[in-house]
């Protein structure tokens, strides 16, 4: 049933034999021709500017006011491309490598080498477009490292390249609606896929201002709507990002891949009370000149400035000398609860380490004392000129630390703690981007398939705008080169009206419900269940429970929630029940996922398969394999399995030691 | 840092949808932590009223990290509330003190008409970006990312103009409810660049023309929209429009 309609031939060559002999749409059929693009992060922004300026007629939808504001906007620190600038040994080949390894060998080979082959060509795009890049003096582009790699490949604009890339494309999609090419539909909601003689042909999307339901046809159906870390609740994701999509696309027959690969970031502003909506990010980027600490007496209640330097354990630089504070985020992450755990934890909470910046701010200071030539300096002064250079690197980072805490991380170390901030499982994807459902496509975040069990940061803007600008203008025409005799269907076909009213159906089973308990309240729950029990460590007994737990308050959901106001008219407390009511559906399947794969890899951490010194333990024999799992029923899913093969990238335990 | 709790007195305008009128409705919020973000303080408060059968107030909001641009609330007069350089989402309740009223308005505009409650039409801004906010290239199109230097003090100047989020604070704070801010910033974003030279006059000349249409006022240099812009875009990008948009007139054959 799976065929990832892998490319034959060498690794290095897929892509390009692929490109060479894949089928076309000549431009008059193409001005025929419709697609639909549902999300405008990176990847879908990328995605509808490209296939505007092709020639395609496109509607683009998002929930939110402006196509401008997608998540992808809120990425800090990175891009990776394998443009070896700084002369440090990267290549295509190591990038791809990297990222195999980094994603613990659950990833595929030819889609990461595609991945690595286009990156150069995303900042030669970029830069055209007039990303504002961070530069040297020589006016040349500048790049820094990030975790689970040994060269500089990332590149950045302070800690807002998200924003910039976003903007980017953004600008491009633009263009394109003043060109005709792409209609734009803001404050818009799939809220289902329209399927005719088994291919998808359309959406039901929700008009958010209105509260009316639209239908809108397509010769194919492009999914860039971003990932699930919501199901948790706290994540450092936005508070509209949602599975709803994705989950809608799953339910029409659409197989789901790895649901329970979740990235749990080690650098995030800890939790502070109840009333939490959201965590927030600190970019990986700072653990290129922050230190992590914790005490090395357990319950040292001192402040950070009060420990001397022997009575603190740099944890991650005394396991991991070879790569230090710069190990993969999953590797830093576990390493922050175990010593948490263990009773070193900082702070009130006790669920927080140090991230500390005052040895490169001296350093820094140090740099600038000689590059101006100054003498007389004595220690404040030099950290001053420190302060100075971390300001020019960090500055927006440590504003927003200031904003939410309280506290000034110039004076003050940083605390940190581990938060869900990226799913690297999503929509199953074959080499062309399809899913299983022909004609609906996943692109960036909402699919699978390149960064296995874990990702390394400053990836997911090179995939995003690699699925989007490099990779989906070839493969979507190969598709649809075959659809040229279908024409335009109209949306009073009885396909359409069905599904129309299957959603309205659901609507109003919603707002019939009339409980007492909302929605937020719910999706609170959820969060916790997911958090406790599949979150950072997973253990079989756990799952099971969770499982049991999130049907009872599916069941509680569907008989107790209560949403104010109209169907017809503006109502955020219907979209979020909307949107819980499938969280709640999915966290069930992560758990099951998550109890099939009785290995560790990546962010999957199963507590029965760990090494003596607390490493995780994958099983290669067992479960080399893509779980795509096939929606049967309530409660009811079926596992086909996609078996992962490295013909270069041979799998060996990972050290990062 | 110290935590406190506190009682506060929001007065928040309510209004169904764009054709009614509005009004102010006043609520009573207790027990309200020094640690919460205003608008998970506003959660708090939906959450009752949601549970009482009531709509809960309506406000544009998403990363609540102050980059997407969401969210707009006018506080107490104030664009974004009264902290320096900052979005709503990023204003905290340590800026307020037991006992004190709280008056929430949307931005007030007439390109930005009323959706609901708090939550405002901002489309007029991509229209903006549609006329000529971009660099025309074409997907494949580029060439080596290094074939072109740019000086580090230009991009760093183009990059401080990027930075803009597009949340209308500017608008919203001009007594003229004038867009320059805002449009000066993608204007200086993409001229201070070579690769954004060849649009260069049409650019502004269309974006101006479009700012127009849209029913912004016009500029008359008070300096309101800097002093409240999240992002600290200077008004002297204002003037550097004024510069691009007389030598545009000067040279341009249209």
């Amino acid at each position: 049933m799976l065929n990832s309609k892998i490319p034959p031939g060498a690794l290095e060559n897929k892509w390009n034999d692929y490109k060479g002999h894949v089928k076309l749409v000549n431009p008059s059929n193409k001005r025929n021709i419709e697609i639909i693009i549902v999300g405008t992060g990176l990847a879908g922004a990328s995605a509808a500017s490209s296939l505007g300026e092709l020639g395609y007629k496109v509607k683009a939808f998002c929930f939110q006011d402006s196509p401008r504001r997608a998540h992808s906007i809120a990425a800090q620190g990175g891009i990776n491309a394998a443009k070896n600038y700084q002369n440090d040994g990267d290549s295509v080949f190591r990038l791809f490598y990297d990222t195999v390894k980094g994603g613990d060998y659950r990833a595929r080979e030819a889609n990461v080498h595609r991945l690595a082959e286009v990156s150069v060509s995303i900042i030669d795009q970029c830069v055209a477009q007039g990303v504002p890049f961070a530069r040297e003096y020589g006016g040349l582009l500048s790049n820094r490292s990030f975790g689970g790699t040994q060269v500089q490949r990332t590149f950045y604009a302070a800690g807002q390249t998200g924003q910039q890339l976003l903007i980017g494309a953004y600008q491009s999609l633009e263009r394109q609606v003043a060109l005709g090419n792409v209609e734009m539909y803001a404050r818009h909601e799939m809220l289902d896929i329209v399927k005719i003689d088994g291919k998808a042909r359309g959406i039901i999307a929700r008009n958010l201002v209105t509260g009316k339901l639209e239908r809108h046809f397509g010769h194919a159906v492009l999914l860039c709507s971003g990932g699930y870390g919501n199901v948790f609740y706290l994540s450092t994701n936005a508070l509209g990002s949602n599975v709803t999509a994705s989950w809608k696309a799953h339910k029409q027959g659409a197989l789901f891949g790895n649901p329970c690969f979740t990235q749990i970031h080690p650098t995030c502003i800890p939790v502070s009370g109840d009333h939490q909506s959201k965590l927030t990010l600190m970019s990986e980027s700072l653990r290129n000149d922050g230190r992590i600490w914790v005490p090395l007496k357990p319950n040292d209640t001192r402040k950070a400035a009060d420990i001397p330097e022997d009575e603190r354990d740099y944890y991650l630089e005394r396991r991991y000398p070879a790569f230090g504070n710069l190990v993969p985020r999953d590797v830093a992450s576990r390493a922050a609860k175990e010593r948490c755990d263990a009773g070193y934890g900082v702070g009130n909470s006790k669920q927080a380490v140090y991230l500390d910046f005052a040895s490169s701010i001296q350093r820094y200071g140090q740099a600038e004392v000689s590059k101006r030539g100054l003498s007389n300096i004595d220690h404040a002064g030099v950290m001053a000129l420190g302060e100075e250079v971390v300001k020019e690197k960090y500055g927006n980072l440590f504003d927003m630390y200031q904003k939410i805490t309280g506290e000034n991380p110039y004076e003050t170390a940083m605390r940190i703690y581990p938060a869900v901030h990226y799913t690297m499982g999503g929509l199953w994807v074959d080499y062309e981007l399809m899913t299983t459902v022909p004609g609906l496509y996943a692109l960036g975040e909402a699919n699978f398939s390149d960064h296995g069990a874990n990702r390394l940061g400053a990836s997911a803007l090179m995939q995003g705008l690699a699925d989007g600008y490099f990779v989906i203008p070839y493969t979507v025409g190969n598709y649809l080169a075959d659809q040229l005799a279908v024409k335009s269907i109209p949306v009073d076909h009885p396909a359409f009206l069905q599904a129309e009213k299957e959603v309205s159906d659901r609507i109003n089973r919603l707002m019939s419900i009339q409980g007492k308990q909302t929605a937020e309240s719910f999706h609170k729950r959820l969060g916790k269940i997911m958090w406790n029990k599949c979150g950072m460590a997973r253990s079989e007994e756990g799952l099971k429970e969770a499982i049991e737990e999130i049907r009872a308050l599916k069941k509680e959901f569907w008989s107790d929630l209560r949403i104010p106001g109209i169907v017809e008219e503006m109502n955020p407390e219907l979209d979020k029940a909307n949107r819980v009511a499938d969280f709640i559906e999915l966290g069930e399947l992560m758990c099951i996922d998550a109890l099939d794969r009785n290995e560790s890899c990546g962010g999957h951490f199963r507590e029965e398969s760990q090494t003596e010194e607390g490493e995780a333990k994958r099983d290669d024999q067992d479960f080399a394999y893509v779980s795509a799992w096939e929606f049967k029923g309530e409660h009811n899913w079926e596992l086909h399995k996609e078996p992962l093969e490295f013909e270069v990238a041979k799998p060996s335990q990972r050290s990062y030691k | 840092m110290e935590h406190y709790n506190m009682n506060l007195t929001l007065k928040v305008w309510r209004q169904q949808n764009t054709r009614t009128a509005g009004r102010f409705e006043t609520y009573k919020v207790s027990e309200v932590s020094s640690e919460m973000s205003f608008l998970e303080m506003i959660d708090v408060l939906n959450e009752r009223l949601t549970s009482e059968g009531k709509e809960p107030i309506a406000f544009d909001h998403d990363c609540r990290e102050g980059i997407c641009g969401s969210c707009a609330m006018y506080i107490n007069g104030r664009p974004h509330g009264p902290w320096h350089a900052n979005t709503t989402c990023q204003l905290h309740m340590r800026a307020y003190k037991d006992g004190d009223t709280i008056v929430v308005e949307p931005w007030r505009a007439n390109a930005f008409p009323v959706i609901k409650d708090l939550m405002v039409d901002r489309s007029a801004f991509d229209r903006i970006v549609q006329a000529g906010g971009y660099i025309s290239v074409n997907t494949g199109n580029a060439v080596d990312a290094n074939a072109v230097a740019v000086e580090k003090e230009k991009a760093d100047e183009s990059f401080a103009n990027a930075m803009c989020i597009a949340c209308g604070a500017c608008v919203a704070a001009c007594k003229n409810s004038s867009a320059m801010l805002f449009m000066s910033a993608k204007v200086a974003h993409l001229s201070l660049l070579p690769q954004g030279a060849p649009e260069r006059n049409t650019r502004v000349v269309n974006m101006v023309a479009q700012m127009d249409k849209e029913g912004f006022g016009s500029c008359t240099f008070q300096g309101a929209c800097e002093s409240v812009c999240p992002k600290e875009i200077k008004i002297t990008s204002i003037a550097r429009l004024h510069g691009e948009y007389l030598s545009a007139g000067l040279t341009s054959n249209k």
